[in-house]
């Protein structure tokens, strides 16, 4: 909403308040003042001048060669370009010298060859954006009114002198949409009197009723409906007053009528809908629902298919109006017409909203019925307009205003205690100093006993239970009043939760283990998703976005891979071969379709790893990563949490990843996560190096619950250690000679560690080494060599039954 | 005899001093102190003496020997000083060439600037709740006072799956959902922080997703001014101990009465700059006292409970503290950026 402050002085007096004193005060009361802008910045001598003469340039078509009475004992010669300049208007000159918008000097010039002292303006070159300029003057000079004093500074002419509040009108503010209740705003900001408009006109003898009656056929959402009837009515333009008032308050002024009812919407903030009477051509006026299909031109041309849902303005036949959204093209007011059937009517906000968004047609008169209007303001919004259009536009106004329902409804009345205010505040307002809040409000209260009732008049809708009160008594004092406590209420511990805590952990280890966390977007797009294995492959497809603003953002993730190796590409394409990063972040999973319930969502923790491990220095080469650095990281990861002894790894074949170097990861024999290098075939498609990543639902990690954690005696005795070299088939993998050999070892065995591997042709093609440790202890007894070697038998014998793995010689 | 012992000590000694290797000390040790050596032979010969002299004489000997074995046995020493010093010299090393350092990795500054306040509220009681990102429009906006229809649900567009399910707009569906937890039972003392989603195009000041933090807490009794007490504290450990902070109204469906926090400018301290426009104050929060339909709806009794909500974005908290200019580093991830905030 923007404010002209010279407007609003004329309903409350602003003497001795700045235009930025006013700005802060109203936003210190809660409706931010976003801007200031003063309408003349950058304009200086500027004056009124009168066209004496107006001859054509002697040397130049389209320039004209002004005498222009500027005030001044001699008269200026200005030449002009404009096709609507001519001898006897009233202009606006910039005088050699004087300055325009734009920091736009005016000098003496020559044109052709004649002198120019100065310039005749326009509206454009004073600053007045396009979009407001009237049409008449879109092209040209402005022309000022007959009355402007020659010579006299131009800008109170057209209200340059003024200052503009740009108001954020939140939802709660909507009574801010209009003048009349920014002055009761700020007389109770200010404790000033308030100065309403009182409309006076002539009624003719002839009741309206003879011209036009009102039918509702859904009162439910129309409450009130009322019509007045103008006629022998002139459309022209508006005088300069009513024209300055639109375009400071951001409103292009087209004609008298039009601009009246723009007008009157806002000063009372009440829509109103001017109909051309002859070419409405009916004297009924039927308020119903629109029939499913049912079509409309309206008043910008386009044809609208209506339902039943929305509400329509007919002449008992058809639809000539969108209910409180815009009128239709065939009854619109035009130069021709000569009598007004002006309507004024309350339509219920959440409808006209459907309506509104369904059509994707916002106007001026939605918005304000969107967000509530003043129900007691429309027989006088009716009359504004009615005053204005007999006082400007020579129109004579029948008699009464015909209306279905109510044009007004009581005062809503809010009873409470009134030390409620001070409980929920924290302060200690006497009850007078709470009374005179609403006095300043103009609403009317009283205090009996512990008692407040307030009287909230329907200018405000937004006030309605208890704590609205407290709100305008709190904004109304300032919310430095307000002491700082701190809670007297029950203690409460604040802590993590188990999980919160490993979480945060897991956290410390990755960073300490050398990775950068990364925060990547959840939407994404179904390619991305399906370039990568998920940890549940086989069961998930991405969630679709209705209605995406983007390709780009139009699924959520399944896994968070994806987006760590776009930042892995944004590293390589800006020469950093070396990244490392981790995620932990949610995957959102669902089964069906067409979601009826909330996806599953799981946290996830992935790892992208490119590029060297170790740079190379001076003390050593460079360390490429490989597969064991990413499984390295893993297994660090599970021993921070002690969950070791119960994750193992299978190879595995995954979307995306290199057959031959991915592995399952399982706790307790279930599939957690992954691990691999990513394929070949997709990393030359990403133009990414060799990368390997995993991911784990680290959900179900830290879900794992260890036992509790007790100590264990240190061993007093010492362990045996025994070297065995196994020469097995290539395929056998370490981990199954290890579980055998855990498996027989028990449970004097502690400890199996692999220390070498050994290909070569000694061995036999098809054949390999592996080297074990393994230790043998009995924390209750020295072991002797016997009992070692009747265990490490079996082991060994275990080891050739079932893996063919023999000693090496 | 008193002579010849005197001679033979600086005979000794002059030899103990020549000596460069153990060995020599060894052998001047045997010559001099053995049982075949010159001193023994004197001690010997002391039977001619008279009774008088025998123990002068005895007496010196023995100092005598004592002073070429300790002469000895110091030599020895520095020796072996000397030796252990060579090789210490030859196993110096260039202090100055760099270590073999273990590499960190950092936290993203967003976690940094979320664990900080997570951690700040919990020394003042607060618990951390979380929830789902993909929301129920019933606990994203209707137990939130936001009705269908309702004109403020265009102030956050927002991103459907279906009629009813969308990504959340704001963490407060975790407050309702907490509080309904809770069976009308208080206190919840609560801050819920996580990610969000709204229709924004994403440019330096916004992005369609990003973080947010909320705080609830519900209790008999509490009042406006326990919200500025406790945002009070927050300011001051987060912005410094001389920051004020005031309070403006504001308006969210979900309070009543609505509160917009500032603070007082931190580079500034309030007369005015480029970080607060020129106002001397930074908005940091909004906040507010819980309209009683939300308390309503989550099965609270408004008649018995009151409480306050705060809500406020980790993104523009950082790029306040660290001078942050683009909203989309936090989300570019580049390691040159995330690198710098490893003390945060
Ligand atoms: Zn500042």
């Amino acid at each position: 909403m923007n404010v002209s402050y010279n407007w609003l002085n004329e309903y409350v007096d602003l003497t001795g308040v700045t235009p930025q004193a006013l700005a802060e005060k109203i936003t210190k009361a809660g409706i931010e003042v976003e801007h200031v802008t003063f309408l003349g910045e950058g304009i200086r001598d500027v004056v009124v001048g009168y066209v004496e003469s107006c001859d054509r340039h002697p040397n130049a078509d389209k320039l004209n060669v002004c005498q222009v009475n500027i005030g001044a004992e001699e008269n200026v010669q200005i030449i002009c370009g404009a096709p609507n300049v001519a001898a006897g208007q009233k202009v606006v000159v910039a005088k050699v010298g004087a300055v325009l918008p734009g920091n736009f000097k005016i000098k003496k010039a020559k044109l052709r060859g004649e002198v120019s002292q100065g310039m005749i303006c326009s509206l454009q070159e004073l600053g007045i954006e396009d979009k407001f300029v009237p049409k008449e003057f879109a092209h040209g000079i402005y022309v000022l009114e007959e009355e402007a004093e020659v010579g006299a500074d131009a800008l109170p002419y057209l209200n340059l002198d003024d200052y503009v509040l740009e108001l954020d009108i939140l939802p709660n503010s909507a009574h801010c949409l209009n003048m009349i209740g920014v002055a009761y705003e700020v007389a109770a900001i200010l404790d000033r009197e308030i100065q309403l408009p009182t409309p006076e006109f002539v009624e003719t003898a002839v009741d309206v009723t003879a011209k036009i009656t009102v039918q509702v056929d859904a009162p439910e959402k129309v409450p009130f409906y009322g019509v007045r009837v103008i006629e022998g009515v002139k459309v022209g333009p508006s005088p300069q007053w009513l024209q300055n008032k639109l375009i400071a308050a951001g409103v292009r002024p087209i004609s008298n009528i039009v601009d009246i009812a723009n007008f009157v919407m806002l000063e009372y903030g009440q829509p109103l809908h001017t109909f051309d009477y002859d070419t409405f051509a009916s004297d009924k006026v039927v308020v119903r629902h629109a029939e499913n299909g049912e079509k409309l031109t309206t008043l910008d041309d386009a044809e609208r298919t209506l339902t039943a849902e929305d509400l329509v303005i007919t002449n008992g036949k058809a639809p000539v109006a969108v209910a409180g959204v815009m009128g239709g093209a065939d009854s619109e007011v035009t130069d021709k017409t000569t009598t007004i059937l002006l309507e004024a009517a309350i339509f219920d906000g959440a409808s006209i909203r459907q309506t509104s968004s369904r059509l994707g047609l916002r106007t001026d008169a939605s918005s304000r019925y969107e967000k509530g209007i003043d129900r007691n303001r429309v027989a006088g919004a009716a009359d504004r307009a009615a005053e204005l259009i007999s006082e400007l536009a020579g129109g004579q106004v029948l008699k009464g205003f015909t209306h279905v329902g109510e044009p007004e409804v009581p005062d809503r009345v809010i009873t409470m205690p009134w030390q409620k205010i001070n409980a929920v505040l924290g302060t200690t307002f006497s009850s007078d100093e709470i009374l005179s809040v609403f006095r300043r409000l103009r609403f009317a209260a009283k205090v009996e006993g512990d008692g407040l009732q307030v009287a909230v008049p329907a200018r405000r809708p937004d006030v309605t239970i208890p704590e609205d009160l407290v709100e305008e008594v709190g904004r109304t004092y300032g919310y430095d009043h307000v002491p700082a406590t701190l809670p007297e209420g029950s203690g409460t511990t604040g802590i993590l939760t188990d999980y919160q805590l490993k979480r945060r952990r897991v956290q410390r280890y990755m960073e300490g283990a050398g990775l950068y966390q990364a925060v990547t977007y959840s939407l994404t797009t179904e390619e991305k998703v399906k370039s990568v294995t998920t940890i549940d492959e086989a069961s998930y497809q991405p969630i679709p976005l209705a209605m995406p603003m983007s390709e780009e953002r139009s699924v959520l993730r399944l896994s968070l891979i994806p987006a760590l190796l776009e930042i892995t590409q944004y590293h390589l394409n800006r020469q950093m071969p070396d990244v490392k990063l981790f995620e932990l972040g949610k995957g959102f999973y669902s089964k069906e379709e067409r979601l009826t319930q909330l996806p599953e969502e799981r946290e996830q923790l992935a790892v992208v790893l490119t590029g060297s491990w170790q740079s190379a220095g001076w003390h050593a080469q460079a360390e490429p990563i490989d597969f064991f650095v990413a499984k390295g990281i893993l297994e660090g990861l599970f021993n921070t949490l002690d969950l070791t002894e119960r994750i193992s790894y299978q190879a595995a074949q995954r979307e995306g990843l290199h057959p031959g170097r991915t592995a399952n990861v399982l706790l307790d024999q279930e599939v957690i996560g992954f691990v691999g290098q990513l394929h070949p075939n997709l990393q030359s498609q990403l133009d990414l190096k060799e990368t390997y990543v995993f991911e784990l639902d680290i959900e179900q990690v830290l879900h794992a619950e260890n036992e509790t954690l007790r100590y264990i005696a240190l061993p007093r005795y010492p362990a045996i250690s025994r070297d065995i070299a196994l020469v097995v088939d290539e395929q056998v993998a370490s981990g199954e000679l290890i579980k055998v050999i855990k498996e027989n070892g028990a449970p004097l065995l502690k400890e199996v560690k692999l220390f070498d591997i050994y290909q070569g042709e000694s061995l036999g093609a098809g054949k390999k080494s592996m080297a074990y440790a393994l230790k043998y202890l009995d924390p209750d007894k020295t072991l002797t060599d016997k009992e070692v070697e009747k265990v490490h038998t079996k082991v060994l014998t275990a080891l050739e039954a079932e893996l063919g793995a023999v000693l090496r010689g | 005899m008193k002579d010849k012992l005197e001679a033979l000590k600086e005979e000794a000694l002059a030899a103990v001093q020549t000596a460069s290797e153990p060995k020599q000390l060894q052998d001047v040790k045997v010559k001099y102190l053995g049982k075949k050596g010159p001193i023994t032979e004197v001690l010997r010969g002391m039977g001619k003496l008279s009774a008088e002299e025998r123990p002068v004489i005895g007496q010196l000997a023995n100092d005598v020997r004592e002073a070429i074995q300790s002469a000895i046995t110091e030599k020895v020493e520095a020796l072996e000083k000397k030796k252990i010093e060579e090789r210490l010299a030859s196993e110096a090393v260039d202090v100055t060439l760099p270590g073999r350092m273990v590499q960190q990795g950092n936290h993203h500054p967003l976690t940094a600037v979320i664990e900080e306040i997570e951690d700040l509220f919990i020394g003042m009681g607060f618990s951390i709740a979380e929830g789902p990102e993909v929301e129920k429009d019933y606990y994203n906006f209707e137990a939130l006072n936001l009705p269908k229809d309702h004109p403020a649900r265009d102030m956050q567009d927002s991103f459907y799956i279906t009629e009813d399910i969308l990504l959340r707009t704001h963490t407060s569906p975790v407050q309702a959902r907490t509080m309904e937890k809770h069976h009308g039972q208080g206190p919840v003392k609560i801050i819920c922080p996580g990610k969000v989603y709204r229709r924004d195009t994403d440019d330096a000041t916004h992005s369609h997703q990003f973080m947010q933090i909320e705080g609830l807490y519900v209790d008999k009794n509490v009042r406006l001014s326990d919200l500025k007490g406790t945002l009070t504290v927050f300011a001051k450990k987060m912005f410094g101990e001389d920051r004020h902070i005031r309070l403006r109204p504001s308006f969210f469906p979900f309070t009543e009465p609505s509160v917009e926090m500032d603070i007082s400018c931190f580079r500034c301290g309030g007369e005015g700059c480029s970080v607060c426009k020129g106002t001397g104050w930074i908005e940091i929060l909004g906040s507010g006292m819980i309209h009683p339909n939300v308390l309503r709806m989550s099965g609270f009794d408004p008649e018995v409970y009151t409480g306050f909500a705060f809500g406020m974005g980790p993104e523009r908290i950082a790029m306040l503290k660290y001078g942050i200019d683009d909203i989309r580093h936090f989300y570019t991830n580049d390691q040159r950026f995330l690198e710098q905030f490893k003390r945060a």
